[in-house]
């Protein structure tokens, strides 16, 4: 297998983007993307798209032909991956095989999500969850993390006020990236007090619905250093996948997300690096409880002590002796645009690795080199983790 | 989607999940394969008996459009005497009354309706055993 780095990366601002359309959207990721990297359209080989439903979303499917199309890339093979919240690090692991194996030696690899075309999001959200024995008997998307929660503060006691610190953090983090949905501050009273979406989660405790799109460029690691400057190749040291069961309640324990740690294990062996090694980790905080419980598979804390370590402020970014969690506000505050997060995850790591002057403002100290992401589908259902690093 | 339906009518109605008899492990709702046992599978139906505990819940206020009419409402997943686990809400008593570990039995209710004139959706719900 051949090593692979990360040469570019391009996103579309997060939000409920009402101007923009999802081709609009993709595309000027993609073109960004390219443009940091400076390669040109005619040096990309293949292309991998992550989308979790434009179908529901936008009454599109077939959507790899028409991202080739409107991005110029015809005819080169393009193809769609789809994993519902996972989709976006789904497709970066195909490229990632893709130019290990020697298929291709420049991938464009983007995810995206249009989100506000629908008038019942929460229905088309909903599918990422068993339809037929979820869904289909009341249970919403936030409802089966507020369940996750629920159980997690019986079994360890978490308090909502540890919880609700996570959502303050994310929103300071967030007021400090120009692409985030929401960036400004918020109290923990404000957190405390937001309205009930599925008790015991409030509405500042749940990542919103976005618009957005995000692009990475994809290369052999040799070939990288013709594109751009030694210093400025990252590299992808690990991808690992693991997967679930859909539905919560097939699962042995609902305080913890098995899929998360079984790819986070083989993800560190692959990189041959300890989770103390992490100087920068973006998680996959749809709902608050997300982010601790990935913190404690992620093996940053034991089981039960996340919600302390938030509570403590060990998360953020000017924090010594803990890795510093979601600079860019994770999906709380920057915003969650399905498909498109995966991507985000990894270029957000990108440019705090490489010390990039989009991350100025939130630059984490890197002391190690290595960077973690957690992208995770449904409630738990698919995961996917890379790590990334400054070292070759 | 009358079809998706009825098709489980047996299941929603009388909770009859599945026993794998190589490993004793009970599965609702039924499935093709026991995921222990693989090929070595040996399932035969059982009725369940719908008494169970509150294994986690939460109360709904945003709701998708089929159930706007029905929110706040109580959405749990129940442990059954069993050992499986299913998600359905809890009905006749008040959210806030709703604990971990509460004993509860199914009942037979109306779900949801797909629009005014749509198929009405039957099946289970969950209620407090009277001590």
């Amino acid at each position: 297998m051949r090593d692979v780095a990360i040469i570019g990366y391009g996103q579309t601002k997060f939000g409920e983007l009402w101007e923009r359309s999802f081709r609009s959207l993709i595309v000027e990721a993609g073109v960004k993307a390219v443009e940091s990297a400076g390669i040109d359209g005619k040096d990309i080989d293949e292309m991998y798209v992550g989308n979790m439903s434009a179908g529901l979303f936008v009454g599109q499917e077939h959507i790899a032909s028409l991202i080739a199309e409107h991005a110029g890339l015809n005819p080169i093979p393009s193809t769609r991956v789809e994993a519902a919240c996972a989709s976006g690090s789904l497709a970066l692991r195909q490229a990632v095989l893709n130019v290990a194996s020697g298929a291709s030696d420049v991938v464009l690899v983007g995810g995206v999500e249009k989100m506000t075309d629908v008038v019942d999001a929460t229905s088309a959200i909903s599918s990422a969850s068993d339809q037929e024995w979820e869904a289909l008997f009341g249970a919403t998307f936030p409802s089966l993390y507020a369940m996750m929660a629920q159980r997690y503060m019986y079994e360890y006691g978490l308090t909502l006020e540890e919880l609700s610190m996570w959502s303050v953090i994310m929103h300071e983090n967030g007021s400090k990236n120009k692409y985030a949905q929401f960036p400004f501050k918020v109290t923990l009273e404000q957190v405390l007090n937001s309205s009930p979406v599925a008790e015991p989660l409030r509405l500042l405790h749940c990542s919103p619905v976005s618009d957005g799109a995000a692009a990475l460029i994809v290369c052999e690691a040799e070939k990288a250093k013709e594109f751009v400057n030694e210093d400025d190749i990252i590299y992808i040291k690990a991808s690992a996948q693991a997967s679930d069961t859909i539905a919560l309640h097939s699962r042995e324990s609902i305080t913890s997300l098995k899929a998360a740690r079984v790819a986070s294990e083989k993800a560190y062996k692959m990189a041959n690096i300890e989770p103390k090694d992490v100087d920068v980790a973006e998680v996959h905080d749809c709902f608050a409880i997300n982010g601790l419980i990935l913190m404690e598979e992620l093996g940053f804390c034991k089981k039960g002590e996340a919600g302390k370590a938030v509570y403590d402020g060990k998360i953020a970014i000017d924090y010594d002796g803990f890795p510093a969690i979601n600079p860019s506000g994770g999906l709380k505050a920057a915003g969650h645009a399905l498909g498109a997060t995966g991507i985000r995850q990894v270029g957000e790591i990108y440019w705090q690795l490489k010390q990039d002057k989009e991350v100025k403002d939130r630059q984490v100290e890197i002391k190690n080199g290595y960077g973690i992401t957690v992208n995770v589908g449904g409630t738990g259902g698919t995961v996917c983790v890379h790590i990334l690093s400054n070292k070759k | 989607m009358v079809v998706r339906s009825w098709r489980h009518i047996k299941e929603r109605y009388n909770l009859i999940g599945v026993i794998c008899k190589n490993c004793g492990t009970v599965y609702f709702p039924p499935r093709e394969i026991c995921p222990k046992c693989r090929r070595k599978t040996k399932f035969e139906e059982i009725k369940l008996s719908g008494r169970g505990k509150v294994y986690t819940y939460s109360v709904v206020h945003v709701a998708p459009k089929d159930f706007e009419k029905q929110a706040p409402y109580v959405i749990a997943i129940i442990e059954l005497e069993e050992g499986a686990k299913i998600t359905g809400q809890i009905v006749d008593c008040k959210p806030e009354d709703v604990y971990i570990g509460m004993p509860v039995e199914a009942v037979f209710r109306r779900i949801k309706e797909d629009g005014d004139d749509g198929v009405i959706t039957y099946g289970y719900k969950f209620r407090p055993i009277e001590n």
